[in-house]
């Protein structure tokens, strides 16, 4: 059978095929295939020569970036350090573990793995799984620092069952003195996606890498970095490390050098006690800051991989707001700590302090009764009296005198309502109120009761115990004291008097009477011959006197107390502010500055009062938040809402509940405070040191002892 | 052929050898030896010794081969090819029964891939079927049905293994002898314009997943880098990077560090670039060369019809190995798992590489013993 279309094909030109037809057919397609191999053959000469001379240089890098892989080293972070070079933040050499969520397979199983391994805690895991689903795939999560060898091993070999997970030798930040610094120097986290998107540096991904979050850790963050090292090594396509290159070393950061005195600051923060409050230490011939003691605090410690909810919702559900910085961020009516201010800007205004007011208890004013605290009245009160008895009256008069703007001037210039040029993220700086900002604010005049008001601390005055204690100092040293807090800062303000020598003095010997004299301070006298201390009480009433008497029921409606001192008296060395939120009077506030105070002199003394109160309270400061998380996580551990993603969160709501508590005294300033008595009069010196105050004095007990005081005095 | 002076000093039997492919070959096979130290890890194990151990023994096969007189050949063309084909129907049997796909056949201790013997097997039957074909037949359908038969038979048992690669290699051995055998040039060319026709249907419709990435891999490089795509890129690092001397023996960091997939296989050609850079690689060509054209040359000077088709098409099946394992190396064809000859660690391709260079020695002894008749050349 013969297909049509192959015929012509059969019978190409009609020639007949033979055999020596198909040879010659055969030998010139056996040339044309010899031909085909030879060209494919030159074909790969010049493709292989292409690839290995004119695209040489690109494929060798390629090939060098394949054998070599580049991780950066995480530069140690610069330490800060105290005045006398001990560190408040270090490093500490550790083994960490952190999470690559998106090179993870199945982050539930490997997480639960780790947490096996790791012997974590549930709540612990579930905080990491909780990350890992909301961070975003290259910002690594910490799981764990501070591991031992064993550990660290133990994951070592079963790395590749764990893809995601990076073990690794670092640094981790150190806080030796922990709680007591928190607020101070802030603390260190993985930078947030957000950070990262700023500022693009891989560094910031780098696992084990911390940037500052907060305090000074945050301020200082530029130079606290350093410089990353990198390691440069051989690896295989699956990852794994054939040998190390080569190795440039980290530059650690460079220290901070802060005029904090370490064991001060811890000293101030654990004397604190179970109150909430600050207190603020300078040395009033420098301005240094030697003391921003906040509490109660966080551990900065256990922050650096993250805020777990369980601690967040402990501190968070704490009505002393351990997460606030008080210092900077607490507001509270000065209270009478202004009278030695007040009578400055009187003596200023050429009020003769000799000049006797007599207080009956209360001052009249129009159809209006301004009463004073002590209710029987102090008789003859001259200014110096008026301070050291805290007398109410004496104050009502001469500021009705003189009027509201030179007190306000003055208030101003001893550093109230004034924000002070300090590496700090944030700091409040309150209010001086006098008729122009009240109408300004408020859209009323102002009022004799306002002045009143003003005279003794309260209304609408404000202020944070940073700005009482540089108060002090000016009142202490006539200079107008500038503080600071590093040691590279240049000393300011003491080429600038504030106040006549006399004018000093005077304030100087009616404060050191407040302690030493016939005052209202007596506990507050030192243990310690030839060093006196000179200060001025102030009780803040938050609520009105329908809502509590100040000194029992809820806490929160208790009297702050305050406490503004310097020492030695007559040569101020040291100034200060205590401020402990509703202590429930002043009598909780100088105690805490006799004995840090003490500190100051005699470490040794000062160490002996704390160590028999702490045994009181159950431990350190740190120590009973230890014991106050771990019964927290306890009860509630598994029911605990889980913190904001972002830090930034946390700090912005930490910062408005503190503005919204600054308001809390504006519900009766516009009315007359009636003033609180001034605790403790008594002037019997501690001879051992006093008990804790943690408890504000019996109702009973105070009236009994103002009773006495005129005896005192006469 | 040697000088006479040379043949009369050296004994006849040595001189009589076909030295100019077997210098080549034993140097390419012993540079291979060394790729494959190399991609050992520096060692003898695991490839080099059974690199080495394998040539030996099947350039014994070869010269068995080659001693076989031409009747017998003749002889067991047919029954061969049958019992091979029969062979990859067991496979598919086998492979049936036992669930799965495979490509070999557990003959006691021996594993055999009747693919790989199915290459020489086509080319001997094609050889066979023009030599008896009848001259005035060719162009006509009787040459091409029954030839297309031999091909197709063997293509579609290992295309369902499935082996594309292998079945192409079959296809190409037999079309090449087709070719030579004189059937009309315009039924290639509408075969060509055909299967660029149906390129696209295969594409879509009969290649598997795996081979259609291979596809869209080589024609878009980039689609892919880690998947299908990176085991060409990493062949081009390996040898863009060797440059023109490369980066000495043992020192190649593609292959070593494991970036290199197959470093002893399918990419022992970029293994040797790396270390030895466009020099080896241009030896290697030339070592080729050498063999293929040695190859032709024996085809040219058969003195009949099935030796000269034979030779051609044994030369033929060499070159496609070479040719499609380099060009996928350097990037210009898709990835397949097709090894390169003599230097490629695997003793399937080295066996049926050996059985054509010893088919071709065949043809090459019987050249000799009775040269190509002058008239025949005419």
């Amino acid at each position: 059978m013969r297909l049509p279309f192959l015929s012509d094909g059969s019978l190409r030109s009609g020639r007949v095929i033979n055999a020596s037809i198909l040879r010659a057919t055969f030998d010139r397609r056996a040339v044309l295939i010899g031909g085909v191999q030879g060209g494919i053959g030159a074909l790969l000469a010049l493709r292989m020569g292409y690839l290995a001379i004119a695209e040489n240089e690109k494929y060798r890098l390629e090939s060098e970036s394949n054998r070599v892989n580049l991780t950066l080293i995480p530069p140690r972070r610069g330490w800060i350090l105290d005045r006398n070079g001990a560190p408040l933040a270090s490093n500490r050499a550790d083994f960490r573990v952190d999470l690559i969520p998106e090179r993870m397979h199945n982050a539930a199983a490997t997480i639960d793995r780790l947490g096996e391994l790791l012997a974590l805690e549930p709540t612990r895991i579930a905080d990491i799984k909780d990350k890992v689903s909301t961070s975003r795939g290259f910002t690594p999560v910490e799981v764990a620092s501070g591991l031992n060898y064993e550990q660290f091993a133990a994951l070592s070999v079963r790395l590749p069952d764990l893809p995601g997970v990076v073990p690794q030798r670092g640094f981790s930040r150190f806080y030796p003195t922990a709680s007591s610094v928190g607020h101070l120097i802030g603390y260190v986290g993985p930078a947030s996606a957000e950070e990262y998107e700023k500022d693009p540096n891989p560094i910031l991904i780098t696992p084990g890498y911390k940037i500052g979050k907060d305090g000074l850790e945050k301020q200082f963050e530029k130079g606290l970095r350093g410089v990353p090292g990198a390691r440069r090594v051989e690896v295989t396509a699956s990852g794994r490390i054939v040998r190390d290159l080569e190795t440039r070393e980290d530059i650690q950061g460079a220290p901070v050098r802060l005029t904090i005195d370490g064991p001060l600051q811890d000293y101030a923060a654990r004397r604190i006690g179970l109150e909430s409050g600050s207190v603020v230490v300078m040395d009033c011939r420098t301005g240094d800051l030697l003391c921003m003691a906040s509490m109660p605090s966080f551990d900065p410690n256990s922050f650096s991989d993250g805020i777990g909810s369980v601690e967040y919702a402990m501190l968070r559900d704490d009505e002393r707001v351990p997460l606030r910085n008080k210092v900077l961020k607490g507001l509270y009516p000065p209270g009478s700590t202004v009278k030695p201010m007040v009578s400055m800007a009187l003596l200023e205004q050429g009020i003769d302090p000799h000049e006797q007011v007599h207080c009956g208890g209360g001052l009249r004013v129009g159809n209006r009764v301004f009463g004073c605290w002590n209710r029987r009245g102090h008789g003859a009160v001259d200014m110096a009296r008026g301070i050291y008895q805290s007398c109410d009256v004496y104050f009502y008069t001469m500021a009705q005198r003189v009027g509201m703007d030179p007190i306000a001037a003055m208030a101003r210039r001893c550093g109230m309502g004034e924000e002070f040029h300090l590496p700090v993220t944030s700091q409040f700086y309150g209010t001086v109120p006098d008729p122009a900002w009240k109408m300004k604010k408020w859209g009323r005049e102002w009022q004799t009761f306002d002045t009143v008001n003003a005279t003794i601390g309260q209304g609408y005055m404000l202020s944070s115990p940073l700005q009482l204690a540089v108060m002090a100092s000016r009142l202490a040293t006539g200079r107008h004291v500038m503080p600071r807090l590093t040691l590279d800062a240049k000393p300011k303000g003491f080429d600038s008097i504030d106040f006549p020598s006399e004018h000093v003095e005077f304030v100087r010997q009616a404060m050191s009477d407040v302690v030493n004299g016939p005052g209202t301070a007596g506990r507050a006298r030192l243990p310690i011959k030839d060093v006196q201390i000179a200060g001025k009480t102030g009780t803040a009433q938050v609520v009105s006197l329908s809502i509590s008497n100040g000194r029992t029921g809820p806490w929160k409606y208790r009297d702050h107390g305050l406490f503004i001192f310097f020492a030695p008296f007559d040569n101020p060395r040291y100034a200060g502010a205590v401020v402990i939120e509703h202590g429930g009077g002043s009598g909780a506030a100088y105690p805490i500055a006799r004995d840090v105070t003490t500190f100051l002199f005699d470490p040794a003394k000062g160490m002996e009062a704390l160590t028999a109160l702490e045994k009181q309270w159950g431990g350190t400061a740190q120590q009973r938040l230890e014991g106050r998380y771990a019964t927290y996580a306890a009860e509630r551990g598994a029911a605990v809402r889980r913190p904001p993603r972002r830090d930034e969160e946390i700090f912005d709501r930490v910062e408005a509940e503190a503005r919204v508590a600054a308001t809390q005294t504006e519900a009766i300033a516009e009315d007359v405070i009636t003033p609180r008595s001034e605790a403790n009069p008594s002037a019997t010196p501690p001879a051992t040191p006093s008990a804790p105050t943690p408890a504000p004095a019996s109702p009973e007990q105070l009236p009994a002892q103002a009773t006495a005081q005129p005896e005192v005095s006469g | 052929m040697n000088s006479a002076s040379a043949r009369r000093i050296v004994p006849d039997a040595i001189a009589r050898q076909p030295w100019e492919m077997v210098i080549p070959l034993v140097l390419l096979t012993a540079f291979g030896g060394l790729v494959l130290y190399s991609a050992g890890g520096g060692a003898m194990q695991p490839f080099a010794a059974s690199h080495f151990l394998r040539f030996a023994v099947f350039s014994l096969m070869a010269a068995i081969i080659a001693a076989v007189p031409r009747n017998v050949v003749r002889a067991v063309t047919y029954p061969g090819y049958l019992t091979v084909l029969l062979l990859l129907l067991a496979v598919e049997v086998v492979g049936a029964v036992g669930g799965g796909s495979q490509r070999w056949l557990e003959l006691g201790p021996v594993r055999i891939q009747p693919s790989e013997l199915m290459k020489p097997a086509v080319v001997l039957a094609m050889a066979r079927f023009y030599e008896t074909l009848p001259l005035g037949m060719v162009g006509t359908w009787r040459s091409l049905v029954p030839a297309g038969m031999l091909i197709v038979l063997p293509m579609g048992l290992v295309l369902m293994q499935p082996d594309l690669g292998t079945s192409v290699a079959i296809a190409f051995g037999g079309v090449v002898v087709m070719f030579l055998a004189g059937l009309p040039l315009w039924w290639f060319m509408l075969a060509g314009g055909a299967a660029l026709g149906a390129a696209p249907l295969v594409y879509f419709f009969a290649l598997h997943d795996y081979q259609r990435a291979r596809v869209t891999t080589f024609l878009d490089p980039e689609s892919d880098p880690l998947g299908a795509g990176y085991h060409i890129a990493q062949s081009k690092i390996a040898i863009g990077s060797g440059g023109i001397f490369g980066k000495g023996f043992n020192n190649g960091t593609q292959s070593h560090l494991n970036y290199l997939p197959e470093p002893h296989t399918d990419f022992v050609f970029a293994t040797m670039a790396e270390e030895w850079g466009l020099a080896g690689g241009l030896f290697v060509l030339l070592m080729y060369g050498l063999i293929l054209r040695w190859g032709m040359k024996v085809a040219a000077q058969s003195q009949d019809r099935f030796s000269a088709l034979l030779a051609a098409g044994a030369t033929a099946t060499i070159f496609f190995y070479i040719a499609i394992n380099l060009l996928m190396v350097m990037g210009m064809a898709p990835a397949k798992g097709i090894p390169l000859p003599w230097m490629s660690h695997g003793g399937s391709s080295m066996m049926t590489n050996m059985i054509c260079i010893g088919l071709l020695m065949m043809v090459n002894r019987w050249n000799q013993r009775a040269p190509r008749r002058g008239l025949a050349s005419r």
